[in-house]
């Protein structure tokens, strides 16, 4: 019998196989389908906030081995979140949550996490500097290492929950953003958010999302973000939950092998709504398969 | 909804770009007219939403416009084809609440729901007027369906080829100001001009819209109503007209 738990800072979960923000709302459809509880958590939709409805269609466009979104943080906002969405989550999913938060100021980021720090059922906060579907006046705190230190800083003050800062791609030098997490305060680094990307209709001439462009996700960019795990693992001593383009039990192993601690499935719900399940159900063949007897032993294999 | 594998049974064109699918498997998860079903095809990683125009225990009937690459490799699959399959998406119409006089408006490949709905009412015993509009006679299609379950049927074509010259909102000012209630399906533009006619007190509009999920996951679909943010995939497709944030 293999042993699939894993520990985020502190956080135990059952198995490293989380679905990542965005691509599972609040978990509701889902749990139509399976049960929940045999997922290691969830990661639901980024929280600001204000309410928004977000960025005007269309807002989805097919790519090669993937996909576009341009939704652009669509949610009821923080106070509706906690009143509604979280006592609902907790009808689902017994474990402990992952809250991905947003914000486009120090003071939203501190003020979101400060009233998630009073929810028990949250285990860890995501914090989301690196969303590309939002226009902030120009400024994205997961670009440059000063800002996303800083609002590593302002979280870190206002909560106990450990703290994963969730890092965005479209930077020259992630370990170099991961690494200024790191000394700020960060319990853990989340890795990667979508790829900045567009597509053009050639029927119309224009780009096919209303925003222009959108973030690439998809087993497109699973190379990318296997990379990425591998850098920043070479770069902080921290956990790290690896995201990006993860479609099956052999995908977690390999993003396992880069260095991630738990793995965060995005784009694959959307295409097939089981994918999480399947994936916790085959995780223990592919561990026998590797010769492991506790998953944890793969977390950064391949750099040994 | 439910995750199935349908097979192509048969398929033939009927216009230029228009195309008739039967599918056959588990369609058991379809409960109302109006509801859609997603198919995943080969080398697309997003599944292709697509309207339901009627269904049995057994199988699906699709109407389908070849639009795009993936759509017209879809049409011409060989039977015996099998696709993985969402089914028993969306809310459909609702067949209750349909007002003193129902109308059913149709745009081109808008009127796919229509169809089933059509049946739907005929087989209650209610024989709805049908308008449907079409860009040219040769883009007209399953007209001679609707006239056999014994609709009223009238046909607007923009360049006039066909029945009345003009639009849809044409063809009911002048041979339908009766009617009251609409079931309207068609492209954006036309389900706006149809909303605005002063003669349809109420109604309900089928949306269409670019989906990832098609379940209600990743709110990539989302539209604006008087009542907040709601998605078409999931609390629509259809929507009252009182809810429509035009």
């Amino acid at each position: 019998m293999v042993n699939l738990s894993v520990s985020l800072a502190g956080v135990e979960l059952k198995n490293p196989v989380i679905p990542a923000s965005g691509t599972f709302g609040y978990g509701r459809e889902f749990a139509e389908l399976y049960d929940l509880n045999l997922l290691g958590s969830f990661s639901f939709k980024g929280t600001t906030a204000s309410p928004r409805f977000g960025n005007e269609q269309p807002r989805i466009a097919e790519a090669p081995a993937g996909m576009l979104n341009a939704v652009g943080l669509q949610n009821p906002g923080i106070d509706a979140v906690i009143a509604k969405e979280i006592p609902n989550m907790e009808k689902i999913f017994r474990g402990p949550l992952i809250a991905n938060v947003g914000g486009f100021s120090l003071d939203e980021y501190a003020e979101n996490c400060r009233k998630l720090d009073a929810c028990p059922q949250v285990g860890i906060l995501e914090v989301n500097i690196s969303c590309p579907n939002v226009h902030a006046g120009g400024k994205n705190f997961g670009c440059d290492p000063n800002a996303a230190a800083e609002v590593t800083k302002a979280v870190k003050a206002v909560t106990k929950k450990p703290v994963f800062m969730k890092l965005t791609p479209n930077v020259t030098d992630i370990a170099e953003i991961a690494r200024a997490c790191a000394d700020a305060g960060a319990d853990g680094i989340c890795l990667i958010n979508t790829l900045l990307g567009m597509r053009i209709d050639l029927r119309t001439r224009q780009p096919i999302l209303a925003n222009r462009t959108g973030g690439l996700s998809g087993p497109a960019v699973f190379p990318v973000a296997v990379r990425m795990v591998w850098d920043v693992y070479e770069a902080v001593k921290l956990p790290i939950i690896g995201c990006g383009g993860v479609s099956s039990a052999e995908d977690v192993a390999e993003m396992m092998l880069a260095g991630a601690t738990a793995v965060e499935v995005g784009a694959a719900n959307l295409r097939n709504p089981y994918a999480c399940k399947q994936i916790v159900e085959n995780l223990p063949g592919v561990c026998d398969a590797l010769g492991v007897d506790r998953i944890t032993e793969l977390t950064g294999g391949a750099h040994r | 909804m439910q995750k199935t594998v349908l097979k192509m049974a048969q398929s033939r064109r009927l216009t230029r770009d228009v195309w008739e699918m039967v599918l056959e498997g588990d369609a058991s998860a379809f409960t109302h007219p109006g509801q859609f079903l997603e198919l995943s095809l080969p080398e697309k990683f997003l599944r292709r939403p697509i309207s339901v125009a009627s269904y049995t225990e057994d199988g699906v009937l699709l109407l389908v416009r070849a639009a795009g690459q993936g759509t017209r490799e879809l049409v011409t699959a060989a039977p015996g084809t099998e696709f993985d399959t969402l089914t028993g998406l969306g809310n459909g119409f609702d067949l209750k609440n349909h007002g003193e006089k129902p109308i059913l408006i149709g745009g081109g490949i808008g009127l796919a729901p229509l169809y089933g709905l059509a049946r739907k009412f005929v087989g209650g015993g209610l024989f709805p007027t049908v308008v449907l509009g079409f860009r040219s006679a040769a883009d007209v299609f399953y007209v001679e369906d609707f006239t056999a379950l014994g609709c009223r049927v009238f046909v607007a074509t923009e360049d006039g080829s066909l029945g009345v010259k003009g639009y849809v909102t044409d063809c009911i000012r002048s041979f339908v100001p009766e009617c009251n209630y609409g079931y309207v399906c068609g492209p954006t533009p036309m389900l706006r001009a149809v909303s605005v006619l002063p003669q349809l007190s109420d109604g309900q509009f089928s949306f269409e819209a670019r989906m990832a999920c098609g379940f209600g996951a990743c709110m990539g679909c989302s539209i604006h109503t008087v009542s907040g943010a709601k998605r078409v995939c999931k609390d629509g497709p259809v929507f009252q007209k009182g809810e429509i944030v035009w």
